[in-house]
């Protein structure tokens, strides 16, 4: 029942949100999303040391009946995505126009479908997962129907759909023909029959085709075309949720496949560490070229994914461990960077750097905010970014992978040109236009991005425990005897 | 009958793909709609179709024939067929709105989100 929970509770308060009325959905969802992360809190410290607790439903013996299960990695990913949920609730608390309320129940059902993937423990089940995940998107992508930005919300909700469509109907495709080779569907099922050596050889190529269908949803170069196309329109709570969450899941389940439930062979884990670095450079260059500080962002993620495709990459549980951190750090910094720059727009009224200014001497503390969690994305030491690609550099390093470690770096070094533009532009030069009045900022937007910010300073400064637990949650992966 | 469901398979796979690298937008719905019936045969075909005796127990037996039907793959495909309706209804509705705007229904003119560079250098401004 308690791993039931974190998806029972946002889902029920989902419908229920729908019939509300506008001003009780938002109070609602800040509840909802409030008991979620406590549901999710006691997930994690029931959970047994490097155990699992799993659930069988519909009465039928494994590997038929359904399962659901968690290790302390995804009790920790559920944790993380119920706290960023709590903030953007409260973030859109402050918001009253029509736009916001009609997210929530939408809100509600992303968060419902995210903790439910990091839970799936069966190949169908994780399709529906993702497929809820897809509709409740389109939904947010669509947003309140406000005829001004209608037709930009309504495009970019198409080319959403268009790729992302063709990744689930692949994922789909691919659940097909291996469930044909293997007659499984369950993840420790497959586990052990993919060892058979005749079902491993036929599982090849299908395997092949889940795990690109995961890398368009992870937003991996080529196919990351949909991702600076669609989140730049949505409105800054909207985008911290989807941002902060969505290419984060489909790496989560690239790693669990790859890393405790398929041997992928190691040819294939070289082409994904090339492909990662590339990932990365694509995502930080296309950053440098644009002003508006949601496009900065949104291709900054692609960038991000490159470095949790590297952890894949490097098969071992020491960057699994890497893996998680990062996932972690980068779930808040970048959804926590995506509010401010929602704070950014409401005291200036834009969001391209070329048209906004002097927000230093206007608004001091949201300056200091920015710093926190732009030092972190950089990965400045002591900070969440530091340690998370610090554990990761150091497994390539010890890997001999010099070229990818070293790109590792130098994508930090554009990073920090990306922010600093932000900083000097945003932030340090004056207003262009000198009589511009400063918007004001309600309280429970700032509460949010104080609450993110906090969680990113404790695990900067102190982050022996965090590492332990992600060590801990990994330490059973890349030992399936694959990567033959 | 198998031969057929195969047949039908490719035939629908190979339109759909003809269908998806159009420029048209409602061409490529179409064309998405006929991968998910695509999908959907595939997951019916990968639990060995051909059976008609249904998977019930009979009296006294303690097990299943082997000649009966393989009850997964069915209700994997409804599953699957009640998501895909659910998202071709939303994508129908979609495209419409967006011819609503721009009667061209063509992929490539749809700049709103992603506006045409104005300056060699640097990017356009989006309003907010």
């Amino acid at each position: 029942m308690l791993l039931l929970l974190p998806v029972l509770i946002p889902l029920a308060a989902a419908l229920l949100a729908a019939l509300l009325p506008a001003r009780g959905r938002q109070a609602l969802g800040v509840a909802a999303a409030l008991a979620q992360t406590l549901a999710a809190g006691f997930l994690l410290s029931a959970m047994p040391a490097g155990g699992r607790l799993f659930l069988v439903l519909g009465n039928w013996p494994l590997p038929y009946g359904i399962e659901l299960a968690a290790d302390t990695l995804s009790a920790a990913l559920i944790l993380i995505s119920a706290l960023l949920g709590l903030a953007v609730m409260l973030y859109s608390m402050g918001r009253d126009d029509p736009e916001s309320t009609a997210a929530t129940p939408l809100m509600l059902g992303l968060l419902a479908s995210v903790a439910a993937v990091f839970l799936a423990a069966d190949l169908f089940n994780l399709y529906v997962w993702f497929e809820l995940m897809l509709i409740t998107t389109l939904g947010l992508l669509v947003g309140g129907g406000d005829p001004r930005v209608a037709p930009r919300r309504n495009e970019a909700a198409f080319k959403y759909l268009a790729l992302n469509l063709l990744g689930t109907l692949l994922v789909l495709v691919a659940v097909a023909l291996i469930y044909a080779v293997s007659g499984q569907l369950n993840f420790t099922a497959l586990q052990v029959t993919g060892q058979w050596p005749q079902v491993a050889a036929g599982l090849r190529p299908y395997l092949g085709l889940l795990l690109l269908a995961l890398l368009l949803k992870a937003g991996a170069l080529p196919l990351f075309a949909w991702l600076p196309a669609s989140y730049p329109v949505l409105p800054p709570p909207v985008l911290a949720l989807i941002g902060g969450l969505l290419t984060k899941v489909a790496a989560y389940v690239l790693l669990r496949l790859a890393g405790q439930v398929f041997a992928v062979p190691d040819l294939w884990l070289e082409a994904l560490g090339w492909l990662a670095l590339l990932t990365m450079l694509a995502g930080v260059l296309g950053a440098a070229y644009h002003w508006d500080v949601r496009r900065i962002l949104a291709l900054h993620i692609v960038s991000q994914v490159g470095y949790l495709l590297l952890g894949i990459a490097l098969a071992s549980p020491a960057a699994a461990a890497g893996t998680a951190f990062f996932a972690v750090h980068n779930i808040l910094v970048k959804a926590n960077l995506f509010l401010i720059a929602g704070l950014m727009f409401a005291s200036t009224g834009h969001y391209d750097l070329r048209r906004i200014g002097g927000l230093y001497a206007t608004r001091p503390l949201l300056a200091v905010l920015f710093l926190v969690s732009a030092f972190s994305l950089v990965g400045v030491p002591p900070s969440t970014g530091f340690w998370g690609k610090f554990m990761l550099l150091r497994e390539a390093f010890e890997q001999e992978r010099y070229v990818w470690g070293g790109g590792a770096l130098a994508v930090g070094l554009l990073t920090l040109y990306s922010m600093s533009k932000i900083w000097l532009e945003g932030f340090w030069k004056t207003h262009p236009e000198p009589n511009a009045s400063a918007g004001v900022i309600p309280v429970p937007a700032y509460a949010a991005v104080l609450l993110l910010t906090g969680l990113i300073l404790v695990m900067g400064l102190y982050p022996e425990p965090f590492i332990h637990l992600t060590q801990v949650a990994t330490s059973g992966f890349w030992n399936q005897g694959g990567g033959t | 009958m198998l031969l057929m469901l195969i047949l039908s398979l490719s035939v629908l796979a190979a339109a759909s793909v003809l269908l998806i690298l159009s420029r048209d937008t409602l061409r490529l719905v179409v064309g998405l709609a006929m991968l998910g019936g695509a999908a959907n045969l595939m997951v019916f075909l990968a639990g060995r179709p051909g059976s008609t005796l249904p998977p019930i127990i009979a009296a006294g037996a303690e097990t299943l024939s082997p000649a009966a039907a393989n009850p997964l793959p069915q209700a994997l495909v409804l599953t699957a067929i009640v998501i895909g309706f659910a998202l071709l209804c939303f994508a129908l509705v979609l495209i419409a709105n967006l011819a609503r705007h721009d009667v061209r229904q063509d992929g490539d003119a749809l700049r709103a989100s992603e506006p045409d560079a104005t300056d060699p250098i640097k990017p356009p401004v989006m309003e907010p």
